[in-house]
């Protein structure tokens, strides 16, 4: 007998909802002070009422639901699965008073894009968006990188042992320190360190490329976001295209790849364990499939002259892969060209690219390296056990922070995320079939929405079907969370009209 | 199709003398070269998507473009940076520094752009700048002139403000009774 969910489990998930969305509103003040700074009353004005909202619905939750309780395990990932929702639905307030996006849904889209770090967008005339707005594009990115619950356990919350069932729910698998929060104030340590490092970079780079100073860091600033969180939003509608610059392309991979490693392995080089970077098998695993792939976009790319010269192969094509691989979505094309211009072979070892992501516990999303190198342990153990004499004993290690031994657990988990993934990308490329799209242009955008990486062959604009858009939206914040919530909240629906 | 017209070659020639002498011998090798390399002229205005989506079509050829002038004028040396968005899409457009001088307004949300026509030459992938889409401008108009754009505070976000002000003082007050009533 499946027991319907008590009122104590809807308060609990109401409480702590509650007080995510609390935090979530005092972020808009960051851009309520970016859009002061350069005197944009009305701009500012949509932040005030994006504040009021979630302030309202979290004060509202947090007293109507309120509780002493601590989370279980279920009520951990819905609390989880609905804040990203709430996050939607209370972020795209803003964006929508702008007067930049069509409809309402549009927001939303780009609000889960943003959040989910995957860098899609809906936006109207984006050269002509405010100051703050954009900051907000960009800040949403920061936030939802480093994850919506992680701002919550780092600055709202004193601490709880359902901290950790929440952070879990989030999609990371992993903690740098043993305590939950520790973990997340380290998270924005290193994000924050890194913000100031990589604006300072962007933003000189800017200046010599002919950028005003103030305009220079804050593209800079707002790049830093986009690239570190493998976000993919610009300041300008032609994305990194807009600057013609060299060196700011090679900062912005710099930025890219260390937003794609663990935060585990950042927290270890930190500590001076410089070697980890060499040895742990997500980092061994990227190198090899950046590698492979793009070694496919060159043999795709070469014979049909697309990019002639070594340097227009490296600003094009290693870009855009690289930029797909680490699930960030900078371009430095038009959308149109992937289609018009790129052979079928270097899209599929770019949609490959996507589908694989970066490392576990950083902000990409994908299947992610840790579970690319375990599935690749696991055949190599089989292929010993089929080789080597039948007494011989076969054992698989990986090195990963520490050495493991390699498990059939681990390798059935990482097979089922695999799977999960595999089926999303497949599904949102049904629907885009469904749609009229051809086959690999669906296939493209699917993995990418899924995949949170934001490189677009064209099908995402304000025009496209509303039902694709939304399944889209499912697939960005499906692929983020890594389906477990996602699963649960369902689940939990389900019972809540089928249990007893 | 006609050939390159003779008021852009009177404009560049224009160009060209306000140069200094490096410069000079740069955007006049530049000139030979595009001179040698246009062929064709398309006559009246290409808009971006004709051109991104036909790019291997118009590769090489001279063509004139038009849109408004966004985001900042970046100068490089003496040749400088502009982005020029025609409502679809923004191309990027290479040009001999002296030809941005009557560019007062670039598009942004405080500011609408000057409306510009550039004729030059169209590169799918460029080689002299890493393989990006662009224009080597020949020749750039002012069509139309940019403006400062005033923006109010819209009367109904204010009002709406107000009212979840409002509402989230009556929230918060409340909340403040409730907690009393259960300290009593």
């Amino acid at each position: 007998m499946i027991l319907k969910p008590g009122i104590d489990d809807i308060k609990i998930i109401g409480y702590y909802l509650g007080k995510i969305i609390l935090s979530l509103g005092f972020t808009m003040l960051l851009a309520i002070v970016v859009g002061m700074a350069f005197g944009e009353l009305d701009p500012v004005m949509d932040f005030v009422i994006g504040m009021e909202a979630a302030l309202i619905s979290g004060l509202v939750l947090t007293k109507l639901c309120f509780t002493q309780k601590d989370l279980n395990w279920m009520q951990g990932m819905i609390v989880v699965s609905l804040s990203w929702l709430a996050a939607m639905v209370l972020g795209a307030i803003p964006l929508y008073l702008s007067g930049h996006w069509n409809s309402y849904l549009d927001a939303c889209f780009d609000a889960m894009s943003g959040f989910a770090t995957t860098g899609l967008t809906l936006v109207q005339d984006l050269d002509h968006l405010s100051f703050a707005h954009n900051f907000w594009r960009h800040l949403i990115m920061f936030i939802g990188g480093q994850g919506i619950v992680i701002i919550a356990l780092s600055f709202f919350v004193r601490g709880f042992s359902g901290a950790f069932k929440m952070y879990v729910s989030e999609g990371r698998d992993e903690r740098v320190l043993p305590n939950v929060i520790h973990t997340a104030r380290f998270i924005w340590l290193v994000s924050i360190v890194y913000l100031i490092l990589g604006t300072t970079a962007l933003g000189i780079a800017g200046i010599l490329g002919g950028l005003k100073p103030v305009n220079a860091f804050f593209h800079g600033a707002c790049l830093f976001m986009a690239a570190f969180d493998t976000g993919g939003f610009a300041p300008q509608s032609q994305n990194i295209l807009y600057y013609h610059s060299l060196p700011l392309e090679i900062i912005t991979i710099m930025i890219m790849v260390l937003g794609a490693l663990n935060f585990k392995l950042h927290y270890h080089i930190w500590m001076g364990n410089r070697k980890e970077i060499l040895k742990d098998i997500e980092t061994v695993t990227f190198f090899f499939t950046a590698t492979i792939t793009f070694a496919i976009v060159a043999a795709g790319l070469i014979p049909t002259g697309t990019y002639p010269k070594a340097v227009m192969l490296f600003r094009k094509g290693f870009y855009q892969l690289i930029s797909g691989h680490t699930g960030t979505g900078f371009m430095t094309i038009y959308a149109d060209q992937f289609i018009n211009e790129w052979s079928h072979l270097a899209l599929v070892s770019v949609i490959c690219a996507m589908a694989l992501g970066g490392a576990v516990c950083s902000t990409t999303g994908a299947i992610k390296m840790l579970r690319i190198g375990i599935i690749f342990k696991a055949f190599k153990e089989d292929l010993k056990r089929i080789i080597l004499p039948e007494r011989a004993v076969v054992i698989e290690k990986f090195h990963h922070i520490k050495t493991v031994f390699l498990t059939d657990k681990q390798v059935r988990s990482a097979l089922l995320i695999t799977l999960a993934y595999l089926v999303l990308y497949g599904l949102g490329s049904l629907v885009g079939m469904f749609f009229g799209y051809p086959f690999l242009d669906s296939l493209f955008e699917s993995t990418s929405a899924a995949a949170n990486v934001g490189l677009s062959c064209g099908i995402t604009n304000a025009g496209m079907p509303d039902a694709l858009k939304i399944t889209y939206i499912v697939q960005m914040w499906a692929g983020r969370l890594e389906f477990m919530s996602i699963f649960t909240l369902i689940g939990f629906l389900v019972v809540s009209i089928r249990g007893r | 199709m006609p050939d390159v017209s003779s008021a852009y070659s009177a404009q560049f020639g224009a160009v060209l003398a306000r140069a200094s002498g490096a410069i000079k011998l740069r955007i006049a090798a530049s000139c030979c070269l595009l001179f040698l390399a246009a062929t064709t002229v398309y006559a009246g205005s290409l808009s971006s998507s004709e051109l991104i989506k036909n790019a291997r079509q118009y590769d090489g050829k001279t063509v004139t473009y038009a849109g408004e002038a966004i985001g900042e004028v970046m100068a490089r040396g003496g040749f400088a940076w502009i982005n020029v968005n025609d409502g679809k899409n923004a191309i990027g457009i290479w040009l001999p520094k002296e030809l941005v001088k009557d560019i007062a307004y670039t598009g942004s949300y405080a500011s609408r752009g000057d409306g510009v026509e550039v004729s030059g030459v169209f590169h799918r992938a460029c080689l002299e700048h890493g393989g990006d889409l662009d224009i080597h401008a020949l020749a750039l108009r002012k069509v139309t002139s940019g403006e400062g754009v005033g923006r109010g505070l819209s009367g109904y976000k204010r009002n709406l403000a107000f009212v979840l002000l409002g509402v989230l003082c009556l929230v918060l007050i409340l909340r403040q009774l409730k907690i009393k009533q259960i300290q009593k």
